[in-house]
């Protein structure tokens, strides 16, 4: 990173900006909310970066992600990639000295991204989550060759795993049709219901 | 043999289809060792690993509500193969024993009793622990003598400990390699029984899945390992159906069989269908049916 983003400074209106940038200053509350973590718990030691697997592939480091979210830097944490890479290995939260549960707090970023419109930069990431996500709603169940068919529409990738999911559907591995289980309606009530309560905000506290 | 006991069984989604071949040997050892399964009725999606990133509640009642599906059938413990299944619905059932408002509110949502009592096993812990290894060991007939296996737990059997609430350590767990040695196999001393194959990254960051998953295929190789045992469907689609082109990516030309843990006691325990399920992997694994490991070649070689 060429600019520095340690010096603080307050401007007569109030507003602190750190390196030039503007920060948020209720975000670092709105993110120990929902994820349930305190952020502050974090003294930067760096080991959920030198742990985590897919560091080598993110724009900010996860103990970035951390003191930015804490000194409300909104927009960097929402814009990186990181928040999307993540893939919830607990490496970071396992071996975290200060128990901070880094990945309920990307879980936490990815949901406010998601709500403010923050345009995606992995967008193939958000769209096998959304696609995962409307297929459990609609079915009770994952169908997986229809979440593959349908995240290939939507990124466009049509012929990645063509082969493979040819010699999956010969080894009898691809159930064509999918479930229906009984309890479907209940589980599409459980998204209409959870949807319904996160539309009036505060509801719970993570 | 008197302390048979009853497990509800949630197979997940995958199971179902991709994973076809680990939910019928998981039943046909459970079978062969007095371990009675009974399918949850009703089960559904746990949410995986997309649920908890669009909403807590809805993650957590999703897992719920199969908690309380056991509940109803009398049952105390849930009896779950995949990794990624189990670690949801453990981590569930602890938050929903911790915290009283969250039990309540998921409660509300679901509209069914929910007591919080349905404790989640991962199937291997179920097999290594409660059923044991003495009593594995006088089920096998063809022992893996020779045998050198690369035990990958992977993330979600292990990780977080403290909510998962298993006595497995967590940087270096054992119930894999007491298992196979059980079964007359050597698990090979290797770094890599943890780390991550990039798991939900699959479809979507295939190049991050390469990379991580070519780490852990050549750390088994160089550990001297024969096959890589494991117990998560991502991980073996990682492994096993993406191992081609990781290994492409990374210059390497050898192939690794992968089995399910529980295709490796089948094996063991000479059940008929083993070998027909080792055909339904991509890498072919008959090899490590057929004892033409490594180290058995390098006996004859020099004999």
């Amino acid at each position: 990173m060429g600019d520095v983003i340690s010096a603080e400074s307050a401007t007569t209106s109030g507003e602190v900006r750190i390196g030039g940038r503007k920060t948020e200053p209720g975000f670092c509350r709105e993110v120990e909310r929902l994820s349930g973590q305190k952020l502050s718990a974090c003294y930067q030691c760096g080991e959920c970066t030198a742990g985590c697997p897919v560091a080598f592939a993110m724009d900010l480091m996860p103990n970035q992600v951390t003191r930015m979210a804490l000194a409300g830097m909104a927009d960097e944490v929402l814009q990186s990639r990181s928040i999307w890479l993540c893939v919830g290995c607990s490496t970071c939260v396992t071996r975290c000295p200060r128990l901070v549960d880094l990945p309920r707090v990307m879980d936490s970023l990815r949901q406010i991204a998601t709500r403010r419109g923050v345009r995606c930069p992995e967008p193939a990431i958000q769209a096998f989550h959304d696609t995962f996500l409307q297929g459990v709603e609609r079915g009770g169940r994952l169908h997986e060759l229809a979440l593959v068919a349908a995240l290939k529409l939507k990124t466009g990738r049509l012929f990645q795993d063509v082969p493979a999911g040819m010699a999956m559907m010969a080894k009898g591995k691809l159930a064509i049709l999918p479930e229906t289980p009984e309890g479907k309606a209940e589980v599409r009530r459980i998204f209409e219901e959870c949807r319904r309560r996160a539309g009036e905000g505060d509801g719970h506290a993570g | 043999m008197q302390d048979n006991r009853a497990y509800a069984y949630y197979p997940g989604c995958s199971l179902h289809a991709t994973a076809k071949e680990y939910d019928l040997s998981a039943r046909a050892v459970c079978a062969a060792l007095g371990v009675e399964l009974r399918e949850v009725p009703g089960w559904n999606c746990c949410g995986a690993s997309s649920a908890h990133g669009r909403d807590h509640l809805l993650s957590t009642t999703l897992a719920a509500r199969n908690l309380a599906l056991v509940e109803e059938m009398g049952l105390e413990e849930v009896a779950v193969p995949c990794a990624a299944c189990f670690n949801r619905l453990a981590v569930a059932g602890h938050e929903l024993r911790e915290d009283a408002s969250l039990a309540d509110e998921v409660r509300s949502v679901l509209e069914r009793p929910l007591q919080g009592s349905a404790k989640a096993r991962a199937l291997l812990d179920v097999v290594a622990r409660d059923v044991g290894t003495e009593r594995i060991r006088d089920a096998v007939r063809r022992p893996l003598e020779g045998l050198k296996v690369a035990c990958y737990y992977g993330c979600l059997l292990v990780r977080p400990p403290r909510a998962l609430e298993t006595d497995e350590r967590v940087e270096d767990p054992q119930s894999l390699d007491e298992l196979v040695r059980a079964l007359g196999g050597e698990p090979v001393e290797w770094p890599h029984k943890t780390e991550c194959c990039g798991a939900g990254l699959s479809l979507t960051r295939t190049d991050v899945v390469r990379k991580l998953s070519a780490d852990i295929l050549k750390m088994a190789r160089d550990c001297g390992a024969d096959c890589i045992v494991c117990a998560c469907p991502l991980c073996m689609t990682n492994l096993d159906m993406r191992q081609g082109e990781a290994l492409k990516a990374a210059g390497e030309r050898f192939r690794i069989p992968v089995l399910y843990f529980t295709e490796l006691m089948a094996l063991a325990m000479g059940l008929p269908d083993a070998e027909r399920w080792l055909k339904m992997h991509f890498v072919d694994a008959s090899a490590v049916a057929r004892r033409e490991t490594a180290a058995a070649k390098s006996t004859e070689a020099q004999e």
